[in-house]
């Protein structure tokens, strides 16, 4: 037996070629199944429980799928839902579904996958040790946990696997591994379970794995000894490098991936050229735990800030332009303290030097003088009034500081009026937890919807 | 000696989940990766981040021509002092290191 998962695209929101969808269709998939976030885009997709990618995008991509779905007559899947998986991401996708299944007059079955943690309970777990630190995890106590706005569980096979069975058209799911949607049927399916999860971590980013990689859209075949990575867009193609290197890709161990429930070895792997477009790989191992455990990310406000920007072209400034902010950090961060009553820690004031040091900060090795500077202005405060009122405090030394007393009065270029930016409240990731769980569907749970 | 960046095809990073950042070194050829291999020491890509040695996992991968490093982030992602989101510019930090011929 095979199965065969069709993939349009690395993550819904980024298009896929509707001539390759349309071919992959024709080859009669088992079901057709697509990432809808990550937590590449940063925290506060998470922590405000939204979508990165425009609604009317989302809807025009997701309409196509489901048009792609009733013509195939398989299960369409989505996983992490509106970039961060939450269950409010989860019922955006649900309303966009519901909107296009009325417009299309389409009468379908739809399983919602939540995902969404209770920030308390998991502060409770995380005190009876049910839930442990991964590498590089920071330090955290019960009162982090209560902290997040937002904590989801990343679903695995078996979560998926549940909302397959219910025999919905339509799976919505909130955050999963990027690999769970495709690996989840050729498992349930008694395919190689190393090849399953090798076969969704190579198909995971559409056609990445391949060359013409914007193409999207890649049919993976499962069987019972690997899988075979397909390509169908024109001019795409998978060669056992492209394929192999894919294991590379935001891994930090290109030959272990861990998964609820297991682990993937791809260290036996062999990767053969079937003809000038075809992959086929054997060899994947799938190494189950004695623990189930699932990864946890959180995401908690982390204060609120102002923004502005001014530019350095004068070459004497630009040349000084360590010193001069160095000095206006010293002079206004006083101010600010004295007139406010502020105590040192209650603000932070940042300036970066964009154009002289920006990206790597003390770990610069160019010393290259620029003929112009942009200077990024951070201030983070416990408010977004305080945050913007320490910007107003900010803007005159933006615009006017000299570097000695002697010069006549400098003034700088600000590209804005006002000059002051809100970005509001920010978030940062503080987890990055396992919770050990001995149903897999305790953490999750499965809501069956009807469009008529 | 030469640079990195002059000797390796392309060199990649990107964030392996919020916490870990990850940076591939594609040489192109085997020539190229002998000479990464050999003359770029885990201590040199560690002192380019400021951290030790034993923070950061190495991969030499012959079959791929590649070196993989992999590190927790410089800054969590996302976090205040974080500049890069994605942590893609980190690369151009490593094409400027000096191959020597020391045993990696």
């Amino acid at each position: 037996m095979t199965t065969r998962v069709l993939i349009p695209s690395g993550a819904l929101g980024l298009n896929y070629d509707q001539t390759a969808l349309d071919r992959g269709i024709a080859m009669r998939p088992d079901i057709i199944a697509i990432d809808g976030g990550s937590t590449d885009s940063g925290p506060a997709y998470l922590g405000r429980g939204v979508s990165k990618y425009s609604r009317a995008s989302t809807k025009i991509e997701w309409r196509g799928l489901m048009q792609a779905r009733a013509a195939a007559g398989v299960p369409l899947v989505i996983g992490t839902s509106g970039t961060c998986g939450t269950d409010s991401a989860v019922d955006w996708m649900l309303d966009i579904t519901r909107e296009i299944a009325a417009d299309l007059g389409q009468s379908v079955k739809v399983a919602v996958l939540r995902c969404s943690q209770d920030p308390s309970e998991m502060g409770k777990m995380f005190a009876d040790g049910r839930i442990t630190p991964l590498p590089a995890a920071p330090e955290v106590d019960q009162a982090s946990f209560t902290s997040c706005n937002n904590i989801v569980a990343l679903a695995g096979a078996e979560q998926i696997a549940a909302a397959l069975n219910t025999g919905a058209d339509i799976i919505i799911a909130g955050r999963t591994t990027d690999t769970a949607i495709i690996a989840a049927l050729p498992i349930m399916r008694g395919e190689n379970a190393g090849g399953a999860w090798h076969g969704a971590k190579i198909g995971e980013c559409g056609a990445l794995c391949a060359t013409n990689p914007q193409s999207g859209v890649v049919m993976v075949e499962f069987d019972a000894d690997g899988f075979t990575v397909i390509p169908l867009a024109d001019g795409a193609h998978a060669t056992p490098h492209t394929v192999s290197a894919h294991m590379l890709y935001e891994n930090s161990d290109p030959f272990i991936l861990y998964e609820p429930g297991g682990h993937l070895d791809v260290t036996g792997a062999k990767y053969q050229a079937l003809d000038d477009t075809r992959v086929r790989v054997t060899g994947s191992k799938w190494v189950p735990s004695d623990r189930y455990t699932v990864k946890l990310e959180g995401a908690r406000g982390a204060g609120f800030q102002c923004i502005l920007m001014v530019l350095l072209r004068d070459a004497h400034y630009v040349k000084n332009a360590s010193k001069w902010t160095e000095d206006i950090i010293q002079k206004c961060r006083a101010k600010v303290q004295t007139r406010l009553g502020l105590g040192p820690e209650d603000f932070e004031i940042e300036l970066r030097l964009m154009g002289k040091n920006a990206s790597f900060g003390t770990l610069e090795t160019h010393a290259a003088m620029p003929h112009e500077i942009g200077v990024l202005a951070i201030v983070t405060a416990q408010s977004s009034e305080l945050a913007m009122e320490i910007g107003q405090f900010l803007n005159p030394y933006l615009l006017h500081h000299p570097l000695t007393q002697a010069e006549e009065q400098p003034t700088f270029a600000f590209p804005f009026s006002p000059a002051e930016i809100s970005r509001g409240q920010t978030y940062e990731f503080c987890l990055n937890h396992v919770l050990t769980l001995t149903d897999p569907m305790a953490a999750f749970s499965i809501q069956e919807v009807q469009f008529a | 000696m030469p640079r990195l960046g002059e000797v390796a095809q392309k060199i990649r990073s990107k964030n392996a989940g919020p916490f870990w950042l990850t940076v591939d070194i594609f040489c192109g050829n085997e020539t190229a990766y002998d000479t990464v291999r050999k003359g770029l020491s885990t201590s040199a890509v560690a002192g380019s981040f400021g951290v030790n040695s034993q923070e950061i996992k190495r991969f030499d991968i012959a079959d791929l021509h590649v070196v993989k490093f992999s590190l927790p982030r410089p800054f969590i992602q996302g976090s205040t002092h974080d500049p890069d989101m994605h942590g893609a510019s980190w690369a151009a930090l490593l094409a400027d290191l000096t191959l020597e011929n020391a045993a990696p």
